[in-house]
């Protein structure tokens, strides 16, 4: 008898794995002086943190709609207890009202009537054409022309909530790093500053965007009425997924083929070289392309294997990261074979021969250790490259779960109301300008992590 | 060199042959042509009688590998895998789900194809070198440094985005060109100047950035210290010594390309109409045509692979160290 | 004609600029030639560069003058002082092989300077072209013209380089250690080649080495460097004769030299300090032997000791009190059962081709090798570059297979041996490596580092204290084992990689060139520690160098290779003191030796080593040897026994 059963998908399971396994590595690395001071310099720079800040945001709101659960329908006392079929996660229940407060259709942003006009029977004055009153956007204004001074108030009450957190935060991070000049001189070694100053301007943007949430759908609505906000919200866990689990699929495949095929060379290299040129002669898309619908005839022909919609569009979703990372292992390969092919010509490891060390541990002990750098930014830049590639592959009709929201599911389902008149452009705007957020933030960080660990920058 | 071809040629069929196993494997063995054809009529009301006609109708009745019922040669050649992978390697992709002759089908629609992306591959490169050109020139100042960021900024915007962007505002709000379409003859280059455009807009974040880094890379080599200590201007050290060497990366790099020019892009063909190669891909896939998402994989493989060779011998024309050796 | 005064020059690193070059000054004049002398890090190279104002991106000019002819360069613009470089001045780089832009040809590459700095171009500049091949010696010149720098040697590489240079007629030549990645013999040429083309032109040059025996052959007068400043300029006979300042004579105190066989030698402590943390007053007051309160205090003020003869130093004494000479045990004699016994070793490279990677010739890198080496004692091979020296000793610890023949350690066949017993073998056999950067493992700590072949090798006891103990054998404090490589210099790193080897307490060490990576004086320590450590544990050595000086000090006997054979062998007199093979010969009077007598008669090698996968027929010397006649074309000659011991391969020797 509870009030909810939790729901265990699959790729909850693998990212608080990932999460998991970043903070095992993160111990790790403290542990190796050379990695930690590559990530000590990441850390003092600028655009990097500041991206981190951004990238740490949009993992937050991944990791809160990672937590699954269904609740339990209204029953009688005595009876068992139902729960819904609709699997709901943390996310869903902290954002309450942006997931149930549904308009009839598409309202621009911040509005208080629908987009369109439509015919409705006034008692007394008969059928008129008139834009509608929204069922929940702005209902509390008694007049929809208070909306301006309603909005601005709400929006300055929230930036004077940001700079009240915001200095808080700050005093806290001055107090602790020796003082306010320390802090925005870049004298600490740790670029607070950056993180600050992108603190502020998230919260500056943030605080009232969600003030403004709990009364207005402050991104519009899409055709089914269904808020664009928590729409967004909702693609930042299938962006992070598609990114992060896809080279959780390569990454074993690359770093272990790689360095066999580099260490050993012969015909094990022969033959894992012929691997790859296989895989790579075939363009990308075409291949994940044919993956994916045979993965569709397979989740089609076997219905009786997911017992929700949400199971079966998460392990489609789960299909799709896996797909891309069998075709996308082959450019690390190489990279991690050249490197080991140089490695293994240095003298310590020639030392390490000439005591007789095994090869397998001269590979765990010599080789991968200096490898480590490559893999980490391979892993980095990859990631933004593959939140991009969602949207692509949704808009062709291989990407994700068409019920699944998606950045890329979002653009297809809004692109063609570019074509109405008046124009629809409240949903792509949202769904482009998170994305661009993200995979610019994705990318200043990797940048960050390539200058701090690539042996020549350095 | 045609003996060095050749060589190349042969290397290619191993690779070949791997192609079309995995595409084989892919579309015949993770599923039964049975559960193909239940997925296309529709799980739910499928009669045996309907498979089997669907079945019949695309020649997917044979075995798989071994037609004991043939009989002499047509054991072998009476199924599945040689007739719908082995003779792919002659030209023969069979018939799509409309009963077109699939090769012919390609023939027709790589020239539209074409006619986009070999604008937009020379421009792309011609405008993305430039740029980086310029880059370099001016590296660690103010035009580099915004340069790069901007680059940055430019990579982190989603494809489509271009398009559906540039063609709302140049096609729709001002009314430059035609939305979409595409014409026959001279009269297509109205059609073609903005998928072109986009083209090249979207590809100079990531290029610009990676050809800047090839350039500055070779901006640090000792040859360079050499030609400044001759005397020489910088803009004379920059096109004559750093250019040169920093074009044989990125020569070879782009020829491998090349060949796929035929495919088309799958985004731009289906935005703008063009008949191509693109297209018909995507309609295939949203069409759940196997036969031909299998032959435009077979076809995009041979082209990358024709790139690969193609690759190689470019570095023997531009390279003296390999032409000579 | 060249003025430079108080010159300044500096790196930015972060909002610092960090002084690499801290006020100095000097002269040189027409016809006459100046050398930069100093180790690693001591500003020359920069100073050579910030002449030309070719300093890297982050270099700054901080300030100083340099004149030319009296024109301040320093003050020109930069399309003005385009005029001045590769015209007036010309600069030839130590890397011929990176220097040249590799995909033009020789001829656009020396046209190129014609046509800037003289105006000439078609024709004549074609024939100034091949004027200029000529000049520096460059055989076939219409062809050479045509053809890009990779199809050339390394020799001629630098001579177009050199080439290159002379094209602006420059009055003044800098040549940043020209002959540094080249052979002996083929330094020995281009060194010749520079010091007649000055003669000729009455060019000044100035010309940075770290090598005495180059400034011995090619300086007229020398400037020490240390540190960032110049610390003594002296005439060539006052240099060699009466150093005046303890750096300098501790640099000729550290040359390893026949004379100081038996005898440790002079190094000196400590490290050059890093350009972030320079000494208030005399920057080589922590590593001097005469140290003053003073020099801790107060920079040194130039003193002119002699006319021409000027010393940065708060010492006035004349010659430094001589070092404490340790005298170092000798080895046991030879006459001993030898411990490794090497017949006939091959090691063949496989040249393959064609789609089939079909065999279609070998690289002969090695080449039938037979020596033996006593407990104890050291044996030294020499030769130059690629002719298959480090193959052998990679070939004796079978780390590259060996084609044919027998590696016989202790009466043990090595060869064929696998797995368990190749293990067991290797206890006694292990090996110090070239490259201190590359031979330690940057993630590793040393501990674990150092206990690694006791671990692989199953060498038992308590191995924390068995890494203390060589530690401190090696010279290194305790707490080094905490510590990660690159919080080392490569001198501290080389000690590392020869603790290492210890610890696995082995017969026979196969040290490949351990110290040509380094610095003399830090070169100076690790012979020292070796020599020490002979005498101590009795360990036997195959000494793999190019460096006769080292042979010279070290060796006990010595094998000379050349092109994957042994062609002359014997004890270190008979080979260094009564060379029979025309090679050995020449090889040794190539050598620049640090003294004002070193200019004897030489005997000058013309071309250079041939490729070992097409070795020439009959004797594999005969095309570069002076006394080559019919039957060295024809046949390869046999050993002649000269003695016990010396042996020459040589048609010519009786």
């Amino acid at each position: 008898m509870s009030d909810f059963q939790i729901v265990v998908l699959w790729s909850d399971i693998l990212v608080w794995l990932l999460l998991a396994a970043g903070i095992g590595l993160g111990l790790l690395i403290s542990r190796s002086p050379p990695l930690l001071a590559a990530w000590r310099r990441v850390g003092a720079s600028r655009p990097g943190m500041a991206s981190a800040t951004v990238l740490l945001a949009f993992v937050l709101v991944g990791l809160l709609d990672s937590l699954h659960y269904r609740p339990a329908l209204e029953s009688q006392p005595g009876e068992q207890t139902q729960y819904a079929i609709e699997v709901l996660s943390v996310l869903d229940a902290l954002v309450g009202p942006l997931r149930t407060e549904n308009e009839k259709t598409y309202s621009s942003p911040l509005a208080t009537h629908l987009h369109a006009k439509e015919t409705t029977e006034v008692p007394g004055v008969g059928t008129v054409r008139e834009f509608p009153r929204l069922k929940f956007g702005g209902v509390h204004l008694d007049d929809p022309a208070q909306r301006g001074g309603d909005v601005a108030m709400t929006a300055l009450r929230a930036v004077g909530l940001a700079a009240l957190v915001w200095l808080a935060l700050a005093a806290l991070v001055a107090a602790r790093c020796g003082g306010w000049a320390a802090v925005w001189r870049g004298r600490t070694r740790f670029a607070w500053n950056a993180v600050l100053a992108t603190l502020g301007a998230m919260l500056l943007v943030l605080l009232p965007v969600f003030l403004l949430a709990g009364d207005y759908h402050v991104f519009g609505t899409d055709k089914v009425g269904q808020d664009v906000l928590y729409q967004i919200l909702k693609s930042v866990r299938t962006a992070l997924i598609i990114g992060l689990v896809t080279t959780l699929v390569m990454l074993p495949l690359a770093v272990v083929l790689g360095i066999v095929a580099g260490y050993f060379r012969g015909w094990v290299d022969d033959l894992i070289q012929y691997l790859y040129t296989v895989l790579n002669s075939i363009p990308g898309v075409l291949l994940i392309a044919a993956a994916v619908l045979m993965m569709q005839v397979v989740i089609d022909t076997h219905p009786e294997w997911f017992a929700t919609a949400a199971e079966r569009a998460d392990l489609r979703l789960l299909a799709l990261c896996f797909i891309l990372g069998i075709t996308s292992w082959t450019g690390l390969c190489r990279l991690l074979r050249g490197e080991t092919l140089k490695l293994r010509e240095l003298e310590y490891i020639q030392a390490a021969q000439a005591f007789g060390v095994s090869n397998w541990r001269i590979i765990l002990r010599h080789i991968l250790p200096n490898l480590m750098h490559i893999v980490i930014i391979a892993l980095v830049m990859d990631f933004s490259g593959l939140v991009l590639a969602e949207a692509v592959l949704s808009y062709v009709g291989i990407g994700v779960d068409p019920t699944m929201t998606s950045f890329g599911t979002m653009i297809n389902n809004a692109r063609m109301e570019l074509g109405r008149e008046p124009v629809v452009w409240w949903s792509l705007a949202a769904a482009f300008s998170a994305m661009f957020i993200l995979v610019l933030a994705a990318n200043l960080f990797a940048d960050a992590v390539r200058d701090a660990f690539d042996p020549r920058a350095a | 060199m045609l003996a060095y071809i050749f060589r190349r040629l042969l290397y290619a069929l191993p690779i070949l042959i791997g192609v079309n196993l995995i595409t084989f494997a892919l579309f015949f063995i993770v599923n039964t042509p049975d559960d193909m054809a239940r997925m296309q009529l529709g799980v739910k009301r499928v009669t045996p009688e309907a498979i089997e006609k669907w079945k019949l109708d695309r020649g997917y009745d044979k075995p798989l590998f071994v037609n004991a019922a043939a009989g002499g040669v047509g054991t072998l050649t009476d199924t599945i895998f040689f007739e719908k992978s082995v003779r792919m390697f002659v030209g023969d992709f069979g018939r799509a789900d409309d009963g077109r002759d699939i090769a012919r089908e390609i023939k027709a629609r790589m020239w539209p194809s074409l006619a986009i992306a070999l604008p937009t591959f020379i421009l792309g490169l011609f405008v993305t070198v430039s740029l980086a050109l310029l880059l370099a020139f001016f590296r660690a100042t103010a035009l580099d440094f915004w340069g790069v960021v901007l680059c940055v900024a430019l990579m982190s915007i989603s494809g489509l985005f271009y398009i559906i962007g540039g063609q709302y505002l140049i096609a729709k709000v001002w009314k430059l060109v035609p939305i979409s379409g595409f014409g026959d003859g001279l009269d297509a280059w109205r059609f073609l100047i903005l998928p072109v455009f986009i083209g090249v807009v979207s590809g100079i974040g990531s290029s610009t950035r990676w050809y800047r880094t090839i350039f500055l890379e070779e901006v640090s080599k000792d040859y360079v210290r050499t030609a400044r200590a001759k005397g020489l201007a910088e803009t004379v050290v920059f096109f004559r010594h750093i250019l040169r060497n920093a074009m044989i990366p990125i020569l070879t790099g782009v020829v491998v390309v090349i060949p796929l020019l035929f495919m088309g892009s799958l985004l731009t063909e289906s935005f703008f109409g063009i008949p191509g190669l693109g297209s018909y891909t995507i309609d295939a896939i949203n069409a759940q045509d196997f036969a031909v998402v299998r032959s435009m994989v077979f076809i995009g493989s041979v082209l990358y692979i024709v790139g690969l060779i193609l690759t190689d011998i470019s570095y023997t024309l531009v390279d003296p160290r390999i032409r000579f050796s | 004609m060249l003025q430079v005064k108080d010159l300044r020059l500096g790196f930015a690193s972060g909002e610092r600029t960090l002084l690499a070059v801290d006020g100095i000054s000097f002269a040189i004049a027409r016809g006459e030639t100046f050398a930069l002398l100093g180790e690693s890090g001591c500003g020359k190279s920069a100073t050579a560069q910030g002449l030309m104002r070719l300093l890297p991106t982050a270099g700054r000019i901080v300030g100083g003058s340099v004149q030319l002819d009296g024109e301040e360069l320093l003050a020109r613009s930069e399309a003005e002082m385009r005029a001045y470089r590769g015209g007036r001045m010309a600069m030839i780089f130590q890397e011929p092989a990176t220097s040249l832009n590799p995909v033009l040809t020789v001829g656009r590459q020396i046209g190129e300077v014609l046509e800037r700095h003289r105006g000439l171009r078609g024709e004549a500049a074609r024939a100034r072209m091949l004027d200029l091949l000529r000049q520096v010696g460059i055989a076939d010149p219409e062809r050479r013209l045509d053809e890009y720098p990779f199809q050339l040697s390394g020799g001629m590489k630098q001579r177009v380089m050199i080439a290159i240079a002379l094209a602006g007629e420059p009055e003044l030549l800098i040549a940043d250690e020209p002959t540094t990645a080249l052979d002996v013999t083929v330094q020995a040429q281009i060194l010749d080649l520079l010091a007649q083309l000055q003669a000729e032109r009455g060019m000044g040059m100035l010309l940075i080495t770290h090598d005495l025996g180059v400034v011995a052959r090619m300086a007229h007068r020398i400037g020490v460097m240390y540190a960032g400043e110049l610390v003594e300029v002296a005439s060539r006979e006052e240099f060699f004769t009466t150093p005046r300042h303890p750096y300098t004579q501790a640099l000729f105190a550290a040359l390893p030299d026949m004379t100081r066989r038996g005898m440790a030698l002079t190094t000196i402590p400590g490290q050059v300090p890093s350009l972030a943390a320079m000494p208030a007053g005399c920057r080589f007051a922590d590593r001097c032997p005469l140290v003053m309160p003073v020099c801790r205090e107060q920079s040194p003020a130039w003193r002119e000791a002699q006319p021409g003869h000027a010393v940065r130093c708060h010492w006035q004494g004349a010659q430094a009190a001589p070092a404490v000479v340790s005298s170092v045990a000798d080895a046991l004699p030879s006459g001993q059962a030898p411990l490794l016994d090497v017949a006939d070793l091959k090691v063949h490279f496989p040249i393959r081709k064609g789609i089939l990677q079909r065999t279609v010739g070998h690289v002969h890198a090695v080449d039938g090798v037979s020596l033996a080496i006593s407990p104890g004692r050291t044996l030294a091979l020499v030769g130059e570059s690629g002719c298959g020296k480090t193959t052998v000793g990679k070939a004796l610890l079978q780390l590259i297979r060996p084609t044919a023949g027998s590696v016989r350690l202790a009466g043990e066949e090595l060869t064929g041996l696998s797995g368990r017993d190749l293990r067991a073998a290797r206890r006694q056999l292990q090996m110090i490596f070239q490259d201190p950067f590359a031979s330690l493992n940057p993630r590793l700590r040393i501990g674990e580092i150092i206990a690694e072949g006791m671990t692989a090798l199953g060498v038992g006891g308590d191995a924390a204290a068995a890494v203390r103990a060589l530690l401190q054998q090696v010279g290194l404090p305790d707490d080094a084992a905490e510590r990660f490589p690159h919080e080392f210099s490569g001198g501290q790193r080389q000690r590392i990689a020869i603790a290492r080897a210890l610890a696995v307490q082995p017969a026979l060490l196969v040290c490949d060139e351990p110290t040509s990576a380094l610095d003399v004086s830090v070169q100076a320590q690790i012979l020292n520690l070796l020599k020490t450590l002979q005498g101590e544990l009795g360990v036997a050595y195959l000494f793999i160098t190019h460096n006769f000086a080292v042979v010279e000090y070290l060796a006990h006997d010595v094998a000379v290779m050349y092109l994957g054979r042994i062609v002359e062998r014997g004890s270190a007199d008979e080979v260094l003191g009564n060379p029979r093979h025309p090679y050995t010969q020449a090889l040794l009077s190539a050598v620049p030796v640090p003294r004002l007598d070193g200019a004897g008669e030489r005997i000058r090698l013309p071309g250079e080593t041939p490729s070992p996968a097409k070795p020439p027929s009959g004797c594999h010397f005969h095309p570069r040897c002076p006394q080559a006649t019919e039957v060295c074309r024809e046949r390869y000659p046999d050993g002649k026994t000269l003695s016990d011991t010396h042996v020459a391969v040589c048609h010519w020797v009786n």
